[in-house]
């Protein structure tokens, strides 16, 4: 603040940098934001690696982008050119089967990390107050990244691509009166087909840059309440933290690089073992290939959608599968934010996680005897755990007193 | 002086607001409705099947408003099935008389009435269901001889496409 401006109305004045820093800085304040946001920031010394999830998501997403770029200067997203462009892609195109083939695990790797990061979100409450927000705009990313991975998997227009969109659209079908109305007006056509996949190719776009904006906002709402951590307690003093950069850095970058080790092995030697053989077959309107599955990460929802033997009824439990976890942070009557100091709890979560799996290979069987059977215990879990167990265990259970982040440090030591 | 203001600011508040509301809303409607099928698309083709090489037994799957439509010359006994269903085992209770024009001839829209897939039971060697009409593969949907949903999760029978026997052995479609 200058003797020239004493009520601090000016912004540009008070940029502690000089030279060019202070000058970029005092026009754009990027630089300080940076530094208190990334280099300084305080974080909790007691993280474990499943705190890098976050950031391994991250770089998915950026990786997705880089190549989607790519792809989009060759793609041609028409009913007649898309399979063919991707083929082009494939064998033609320098590198083309490098960039495509990342793309497609990419995505998949992108689920597997979101899916550790919830995971972790629940096990050590981090969805509890004060950041609820922080994990509504989680969840809301999640659901965004389902809707572009099955719009972006339309797009090379092969069997499963076409089927899939047809069985997915038709979900819409199950709204009342309108439902039809609404359908063909999502797909541009009675059926899927030409009008539908040019508007797909633009909307996978569009939300994979929404997720980018809804990131900024899960970081601005993450940096107000400052990470969770193992005990679920809030630092008590500088003590307790370390700072972003260099401590969380080389760890994440540690943990991204090992990571995306993984990817490279089934990237070169696997690229396919994540996806469907019928997608290699150009989209056939006429014929619905015996036996359609979904890709694996929405296998767990699509088990929901086929365990209730009601059209309208099953496309509401899945959306509600995830809505309903929103409802979490509210529902949740405990206390103590950690598994680790809640001994009914931890298991509900566990079981979660187990049913959670359970859910997806069942929806990758087919919908029948056992199968279904499985799948309907495992709908019931899901819900009875958030209405519940969330409710009533943190009201019936008695939760061991959390250790402060010192105290569960030297007690890991010990 | 103040108190007769405020209402008066409020109602131009209000009324500003809803102009703004009403003009948003119908500026909407021109890009909403862009999304709809185009006028190439909606100019429905009618298609002319001629059903003389059709034997008894045998289907037939023809392409109408790029859906296909099942057309199926039906034996004595799936007519006789289809007939003799009582009305209170199905699920979206429809007679048989009321979806065929002539017995021998049915024409359906082959389209899971569930999401969308096409059922199975159109050549003679697929699975045609516990009905012995067609078995839909995605989501396990069983319809009869007649098109009408029998068990599974399709909420309602395949439906009828608007059609005329030109000929004894010749119907339009559309």
């Amino acid at each position: 603040m200058s003797s020239s401006d004493p009520q601090g109305y000016k912004k540009t004045l008070n940029s502690p940098y000089t030279g060019f820093k202070g000058w970029i800085d005092s026009r754009l304040p990027l630089v300080r934001m940076m530094e208190a946001e990334y280099l300084k920031f305080p974080v909790p010394k007691s993280l474990n690696y499943f705190w890098s999830f976050g950031g391994i998501a991250m770089f998915c997403l950026i990786g997705l982008i880089l190549t989607g770029i790519f792809l989009g200067f060759h793609y041609k997203p028409s009913a007649d050119d898309a399979f063919d462009s991707v083929e082009r892609i494939m064998r033609d195109v320098s590198f083309g089967w490098l960039i495509r083939y990342l793309h497609a695990n990419l995505v998949s790797f992108f689920f597997i990390a979101t899916f550790i990061h919830i995971f972790r979100a629940l096990y050590f409450g981090s969805y509890k107050a004060p950041r609820e927000l922080v994990y509504i705009f989680g969840l809301t990313m999640f659901m965004l990244m389902m809707a572009t991975a099955f719009l972006g998997y339309t797009l090379p227009w092969g069997q499963m691509s076409y089927w899939g969109a047809t069985v997915i659209t038709n979900l819409f079908s199950a709204i009342p009166v309108i439902g039809d109305a609404i359908l063909t007006l999502l797909l541009g056509d009675f059926t899927v087909g030409d009008a539908t996949v040019n508007r797909f190719y633009v909307l996978h776009w569009l939300l994979a840059f929404a997720i980018v904006g809804l990131v900024v906002f899960h970081v601005i709402t993450l940096h107000m309440t400052g990470s969770n951590n193992p005990t679920g307690s809030e630092p008590q003093s500088w003590d307790e933290t370390v700072s972003f950069h260099p401590y969380v850095t080389i760890k994440d970058l540690n943990a991204t690089i090992f990571f995306f080790i993984i990817l490279a092995f089934i990237l070169f030697y696997y690229p396919n073992i994540l996806g469907h053989s019928d997608n290699y077959i150009k989209a056939n309107p006429m014929v619905t290939p015996a036996h359609i599955v979904p890709e694996w990460y929405f296998l767990p929802f699509y088990a929901i959608l086929r365990a209730i033997p009601d059209k309208l009824g099953g496309v509401l439990a899945m959306f509600g599968s995830i809505l309903a976890l929103g409802l979490l942070p509210w529902l949740d009557t405990s206390k103590v934010r950690s598994c680790l100091f809640r001994p009914v709890w931890r298991y509900c979560v566990l079981l979660f996680a187990i049913n959670f799996l359970v859910l997806m290979y069942m929806g990758g069987k087919p919908a029948e005897g056992i199968y279904v059977l499985i799948s309907r215990i495992g709908t019931a879990y899901w819900f009875l755990f958030i209405f519940v167990l969330a409710p009533l265990v943190g009201f019936l259970e008695t939760p061991r007193q959390p250790l402060s982040i010192s105290n569960y440090l030297r007690s890991k030591k010990a | 002086m103040s108190d007769k203001k405020t209402p008066r600011r409020d109602f131009i508040k209000l009324s500003a607001m809803t102009l703004g509301g009403v003009g948003a809303a119908s500026l909407a409607i021109p890009f909403i409705s862009s999304m709809n099928p185009g006028k190439d698309t909606l100019a429905l083709a009618s298609t002319e099947i001629d059903l003389t090489p059709l034997e008894e037994g045998q289907s037939l799957t023809v392409i109408w408003r790029g859906k296909p439509v099942f057309i199926k010359h039906r034996t004595k006994k799936d007519i006789e099935d289809a007939k003799n269903t009582s009305l209170a085992d199905l699920p979206d209770a429809e007679e048989d008389s009321a979806r065929v024009q002539n017995d021998k001839w049915l024409v359906v829209l082959g389209v899971c009435t569930h999401l969308g897939c096409v059922p199975l039971g159109q050549k003679t060697s697929d699975t045609k269901g516990d009905y012995g009409g067609w078995f839909c593969p995605c989501h396990g949907s069983h319809y009869d001889t007649s098109g009408r949903i029998r068990k599974g999760p399709a909420p309602t029978n395949l439906p009828v496409p608007p059609y005329v026997f030109l000929t004894d052995n010749r119907i339009k479609i559309g």
